[in-house]
């Protein structure tokens, strides 16, 4: 059943009394594309994502993948079809890479890892995918930031999602890894037929390594297409409030250039 | 660590002698808590030589003579005790340290301890209790019930305000001077001989085992650890972090609450049966953690075997530090704890 597009409609997350997305509706996300989610801070980008990956008690509305309804599934039933990966590792845990994989796949049973042999193969196999199998029998806290992220990355794809909802990857990333990691997350999307997204606060890799991005402002939509329908100056002053340059580099990539903020900006 | 250069291939291999290495750790574990556990049977302020004791525990429960009764009556009730009891706080502070995310979680953090200090309290002082309970039991009973209450208004606040895991611990640390200060009032207007009992009662001590007291300590730990065996994976997951343990596909909400409803067993009976014995519910788990990491399979049992061993070896001390003198394990524990856990925190941080 892969290549089903996923829907949001209708969406409504809240932190108890707080809301802070409300009725916001996505156009479907195709299999084997990669959406990116843009705007400024408290823009509500990530809550969005984690309301999208069901983890806001307070979420209403609707998320479908093809013509199943995510939100409404148990939370392991949910995790066969949707991988989310937060914003960095925990620290200070005692936990080797592999043994954070093969608990991964087994906290909750699946077809993927009958048995403790399997799950230890097919761990090793993603490591490998991802170029880190080096790795494997690293403590986390041993682990510099772009391996970390990496790491990550391997936790959310051990299970082979259909969805992949990334939170800020590059974050705390050097100018390589921001470019290895972004690499590496589309050349999975596009090889598994996954529906990404990627929340990313660099509007230059956003354009670069997305088919689809999204701005993002209070909670609700500003623009939604290309990156070059969407990065345009006049929504870099709505959601913003800067005056900018879009421009193309000598490679044909966008740049953003941010010039001045905009004083007394709505 | 070479791990660095690990070639392609290798990992299969290295995660299998990382499993076995652990699976070793855990047996070199039980062959300390034997030896201790036998230790603590040879010794005591009536000094038998080794061999009688072995032939009074050879010749079975009630062979008669002295020796059969000051080893089956007295000495192994006691060890016995001080490995269950070892074991069951460790275990559950083990639990609670994963599911509440805190490495300073143990069983009395959260008002556990000092809920069933209440429930002594009530009983020695007043007399009053559980209804239809024999006096005997009266003491524990209470206890055991407080204990249990306490961890279901722990739950229920959190519940009410849909509060995240840091809001809960500190739920509990407002239930332990709440009930501080209730007991407090308790022993303000007791009699000095209920003062007394008071206080002895919760300093900790296995002068209170019995044959009947093992065995219900027993039934709650052996109905406790098929349901821990089977949380292990979802523990190990939720140590990545809650929102990547749901992802993984694990129910944190109904895993935390399972943790703490056996938290809540394993502690409350312990308490109520041996008093506070403080620290081996936070020790035992740390000094596990730091030989077996925390992949739960090995880091749960490993956490109960240290807190075993440990109490064990307190037990031992206690009857040594002072000759002819029974020391309440409650005061060893913590005057053996703390250097070995003072050790174990700066040893780690040399390694690392």
């Amino acid at each position: 059943m892969k290549g089903a597009p996923l829907t949001v409609s209708n969406l409504r997350v809240a932190y108890g009394r707080r809301v802070i997305v409300e009725g916001l509706n996505l156009a479907p996300l195709q299999p084997g594309t990669l959406t990116a989610l843009v705007g400024p801070n408290a823009a509500g980008k990530s809550t969005l994502l984690r309301g999208i990956a069901g983890l806001v008690s307070g979420t209403r509305g609707t998320v479908r993948l093809g013509d199943r309804d995510l939100l409404g599934m148990s939370i392991p039933e949910r995790a066969r079809h949707l991988a989310y990966m937060p914003q960095g590792l925990p620290g200070g845990v005692a936990l080797t890479v592999m043994e954070t994989l093969v608990g991964a796949l087994r906290a909750v049973p699946t077809d993927l890892a009958p048995d403790g042999a399997s799950a230890a193969n097919h761990a090793i196999a993603v490591l490998r995918q991802l170029g880190i199998e080096h790795l494997a029998l690293r403590t986390l806290d041993r682990l510099s930031g772009g391996q970390r992220q990496l790491v990550g990355l391997a936790q959310a794809l051990a299970r082979e999602p259909e969805v992949l909802l990334l939170d800020e990857p590059t974050s705390a990333l050097d100018l390589r890894h921001q470019v290895s990691v972004m690499a590496l997350v589309r050349e999975t999307v596009l090889r598994a037929g996954l529906v990404g997204v990627v929340v990313l606060h660099d509007l230059a890799l956003a354009a670069r390594f997305s088919d689809r991005l999204v701005a993002l402002s209070s909670g609700a939509i500003q623009a939604d297409g290309t990156p070059e329908e969407t990065l345009t100056p006049d929504l870099l002053a709505r959601v913003y409030e800067v005056e900018a340059r879009v421009e193309r580099c000598s490679l044909g990539h966008l740049l953003v250039l941010a010039d001045a903020p905009i004083r007394g900006a709505a | 660590m070479s791990t660095a250069t690990l070639m392609a291939g290798e990992a299969a291999a290295g995660y299998r002698k990382l499993i076995l290495r652990r699976a070793m750790l855990l047996a070199l574990l039980v062959l300390c808590l034997l030896a201790a556990f036998l230790l603590d049977v040879a010794t005591g302020p009536a000094r038998l030589p080794l061999s009688a004791v072995t032939d009074a525990l050879l010749a079975g429960r009630g062979a008669g003579g002295p020796m059969s009764v000051i080893v089956w009556d007295v000495r192994l009730p006691y060890a016995i005790m001080a490995v269950l009891v070892g074991a069951s706080l460790a275990l559950a502070g083990a639990e609670m340290q994963t599911v509440l995310d805190n490495p300073l979680a143990s069983p009395f953090t959260l008002g556990v301890s000092s809920a069933a200090s209440l429930g002594a309290a009530l009983a020695i002082v007043l007399g009053t209790g559980m209804p239809f309970v024999p006096m005997d039991w009266l003491i524990p009973a209470n206890a055991f019930v407080f204990a249990l209450a306490a961890m279901l208004l722990l739950q229920f606040l959190a519940r009410l305000r849909g509060a995240g895991v840091q809001a809960l611990v500190l739920f509990g640390i407002a239930l332990v001077f709440a009930f501080n200060a209730l007991v407090a009032l308790i022993q303000f207007v007791a009699t000095e001989q209920a003062l007394q009992q008071l206080v002895f009662w919760s300093m900790g001590s296995l002068a209170r085992s019995s044959w009947d007291k093992i065995l219900i300590l027993a039934v709650a730990l052996a109905l406790c650890i098929p349901f821990s065996a089977r949380a292990a994976w979802r523990l190990t997951a939720l140590r990545l972090g809650e929102d990547r343990a749901r992802s993984f596909g694990v129910d944190t909400e109904a895993t935390r609450r399972g943790a703490l409803l056996r938290v809540s067993l394993l502690a409350g009976v312990s308490v109520a049966f041996v008093g506070t014995i403080g620290f081996v519910g936070l020790v035992g788990p740390h000094a596990a953690r730091l030989l077996v990491g925390e992949d739960h399979r090995f880091f749960l049992p490993a956490s109960a075997l240290c807190g075993a061993l440990l109490l064990s070896l307190s037990s031992v001390a206690g009857k040594l530090v002072v000759p002819g003198l029974l020391v309440p394990i409650g005061i060893v524990t913590a005057l053996v704890g703390v250097p070995v856990f003072l050790a174990l925190v700066m040893g780690r941080g040399r390694v690392s």
